[in-house]
């Protein structure tokens, strides 16, 4: 069999989970042995017109952009978004909830209008192409990436979690953020990381996106409970899920 | 003679930037350093959002820099909300700024300028022909990474920071641990000290007089405290001006805004923090300065790479005195009680790349209503600029590839952090 070509894109992000993969150090080299890197722009100056398996980072903000896009998923056989930028629109995203030009002059003010500083709303990567796989989270967890891409590689499909953060928080036996008096998406957000921000003593700000089906009722629920309005959920959930479905619920 | 040399998205780079030289019946007609990153409109985001989440949005800048722009962040809540932290604090956020500055620049180094200087298009093909180096710039790497993690959370997007300390702390055994693993990265340290001293005259030998830009601050080589000292003049600037100093604009050629002071252009990073700090390296670091004749004052931007070297010996050294010093203190567990309340606060720190600047205003309930932020790489978009209109004249006669590669180099050796500043590279011959 041989080794399914790798190329990795890079949109609108911060490029920390590109990051992630750089940071596997010595697994990426396990890795190398059973998918062949063709392009990858962050790491090397390679590239190529021909692979098997697209990696795209980032969220798309400009209609040049999309088209970029369309070319990659017309070359490519498997395309999987990376990070949350790529699978939600991640904090990029915030910006919908504006008025973009209002926003572009905040930024740049008066030379706002200037051509070259065109955007548009931010979409994920599945708003523009079919997407077949997605890699959650801002940044990526690399050891979720690792077993994905063998997964590819193998033709096998992998398992994403469909629970919520909570259920790993509760095996990890952390104390609930709520009891800490604090707002945490947990109940909302799809697991896979491990329950990492509560078990630090952090709320969880959702950068793995909503769970399939979430229990918006329940998490209102807990909301009254813990003498807190449903416009400090909606506050928080706008960091990661900004313009999604679940938000207005 | 007419030469176009278009690079369209100069790789190994953090984000996209392109370089453009038109030259006509050979005369030099245009060279372009351009940046067309997408705007990401980060100063517009944080708007609206409460001060507990403001570093969860604006971490995400840029990832390789995520905890500089975590760490800034709070320095401008803690200004503007006149929070005072410990001393623990401060030795443990300057520990873990220290983490991820060595996890940068052995990036940089390592994966993103090697292959340059051993004449190969990525780290990739290096695995077959250096595979012993290789290990040893994946193995520091991977230090400096569970370093990140053991104080920030994760390697990337810091989880543990708070406004007034941290959420959670490492046990003073983890920190003996860290130091037993610090000390011992040293030889592998000497080694890559030692492979890029065999390549250093693959650095070209081409100088321009330039301001250079860093935080000072008395009898330290300033990374987390200080005021804003510059080559050109001896006075300092409090960080709360630094509006003053950066004076940024906006170019045509970019979509990152660009800044200049007492020049045209001036730079920020490791050879800036060295012209203005070298008095006050370590030995260790100030012995591998001198391996490579790098000297305060120095003006050829391709020894900022060298620069980055002998930061990471002076941030392994420095760690240890901070491990030692935190462990006679005794580690407290110490919990953040903030008060939120209205006010403005600048916070400043050297980013690996070069000095950061953060400024934020709140209301009475903490909500953040505007913001102004400064990075680094925008800072030195103009002196780049300079830079190769300075470099291109002198290397014109020389191959196309070779003009390409000499360019690429001196993009590369500034360590552009381009998502960062776009709020960047690409090279052009047209």
């Amino acid at each position: 069999m041989s080794k399914p070509k790798l190329a990795i894109f890079d949109f609108a992000s911060c490029e920390g989970c590109q990051l992630q993969i750089i940071n596997m150090e010595e697994e990426i080299l396990d890795l190398m042995s059973i998918v062949n890197p063709v392009e990858w722009r962050e790491a090397m100056s390679e590239q190529s017109e021909d692979f098997d398996i697209a990696v795209i980072e980032g969220s798309i903000t400009r209609s040049g952009d999309e088209e970029r896009l369309r070319r990659i998923r017309e070359r490519a056989k498997v395309v999987v978004a990376l990070g949350a930028c790529a699978t939600c629109g991640g904090v990029n995203k915030i910006m919908n909830n504006f008025n973009i030009e209002e926003a572009k002059k905040a930024v740049y003010q008066e030379a706002s209008l200037m051509p070259h500083l065109n955007t548009s709303l931010t979409k994920a990567v599945d708003e523009v192409i079919d997407v077949d796989y997605k890699i959650h989270g801002c940044p990526i967890d690399r050891k979720e990436f690792a077993y994905i891409i063998r997964c590819l590689a193998l033709g096998k499909n992998p398992e994403i979690p469909a629970y919520a953060v909570c259920v790993e928080c509760k095996l990890k036996e952390n104390i609930c953020r709520y009891e800490q008096g604090e707002i945490c998406l947990g109940p909302l957000t799809r697991a896979g990381c491990g329950a990492r921000c509560p078990s630090v003593e952090t709320w969880c700000f959702g950068c793995r996106g909503f769970i399939d089906d979430p229990n918006i009722y329940a998490a209102k629920e807990v909301m009254n409970k813990y003498g807190k309005t449903s416009e400090d959920l909606k506050d928080r959930m706008m960091l990661f899920g900004s313009k999604q479905r679940y938000i207005y619920e | 003679m007419n030469k176009k040399i278009d690079i369209h998205h100069i790789t190994r780079i953090e984000g996209h930037g392109n370089i453009v030289v038109n030259m006509m019946d050979g005369t030099i007609d245009k060279v372009e350093w351009q940046v067309p990153e997408a705007p990401r409109l980060f100063e517009a985001m944080v708007r609206g959002r409460s001060w507990e989440d403001l570093q969860t949005v604006v971490s995400r800048i840029c990832g390789i820099c995520s905890i500089s722009h975590s760490l800034t962040c709070i320095k401008g809540i803690e200004d503007a909300m006149k929070i005072q932290v410990s001393e623990q604090t401060e030795k443990l956020r300057l520990l873990t700024h220290y983490s991820e500055l060595m996890q940068s620049h052995v990036l940089h180094l390592g994966y993103l300028v090697a292959p340059d200087l051993l004449g190969v298009k990525s780290v990739v093909p290096l695995v077959e022909s250096h595979f012993e180096v290789v290990k040893v710039v994946i193995g520091l790497h991977r230090i400096a990474n569970q370093w990140s993690e053991l104080l920030a959370g994760r390697t990337t997007h810091p989880i543990t920071f708070k406004p007034g300390g941290f959420s959670k702390i490492p046990t003073e055994s983890q920190l003996r641990e860290l130091y037993t693993i610090l000390l011992n990265i040293i030889p592998d340290l000497k080694t890559l000290v030692s492979v890029l001293l065999s390549l250093a005259d693959k650095l070209p030998d081409f100088k321009r007089d330039t301001e250079y830009v860093a935080l000072v601050y008395p009898e330290t080589y300033a990374f987390y405290h200080g005021s804003i000292g510059s080559t050109d003049i001896d006075k300092t600037v409090p960080v709360s001006e630094f509006e003053s100093v950066a004076n940024e604009y906006v170019s045509p050629q970019s979509t990152a805004k660009w800044t200049r002071w007492n020049r045209d252009s001036y730079a920020v990073g490791a050879l800036a923090r060295f012209n203005l700090n070298s008095a006050y390296l370590t030995p260790l670091a100030l012995d591998i300065a001198q391996t490579f004749g790098l000297k305060s004052k120095c003006t050829n931007p391709y020894l900022n790479n060298i620069a980055q070297l002998v930061e990471c010996a002076y941030i392994v050294e420095s760690s240890l005195k901070l491990i030692e010093e935190l462990l006679v203190l005794g580690l407290r567990h110490e919990v953040p009680k903030v008060k939120p309340r209205a006010g403005e606060g600048v916070g400043c720190i050297e980013a690996p790349r070069g000095t950061l600047f953060h400024r934020y205003v709140f209301d009475q309930q903490g909500i953040c209503t505007s913001a102004n932020l400064c990075i680094p790489t925008n800072q030195n978009h103009g002196n780049i600029q300079k830079d190769l209109e300075a470099l291109v004249p002198k290397i014109i006669e020389r191959s196309e590839d070779e003009i390409r590669l000499l360019m690429e180099m001196l993009v590369r050796s500034y360590d552009p952090c381009i998502s960062c500043s776009t709020h960047y590279l690409n090279v052009e011959f047209v």
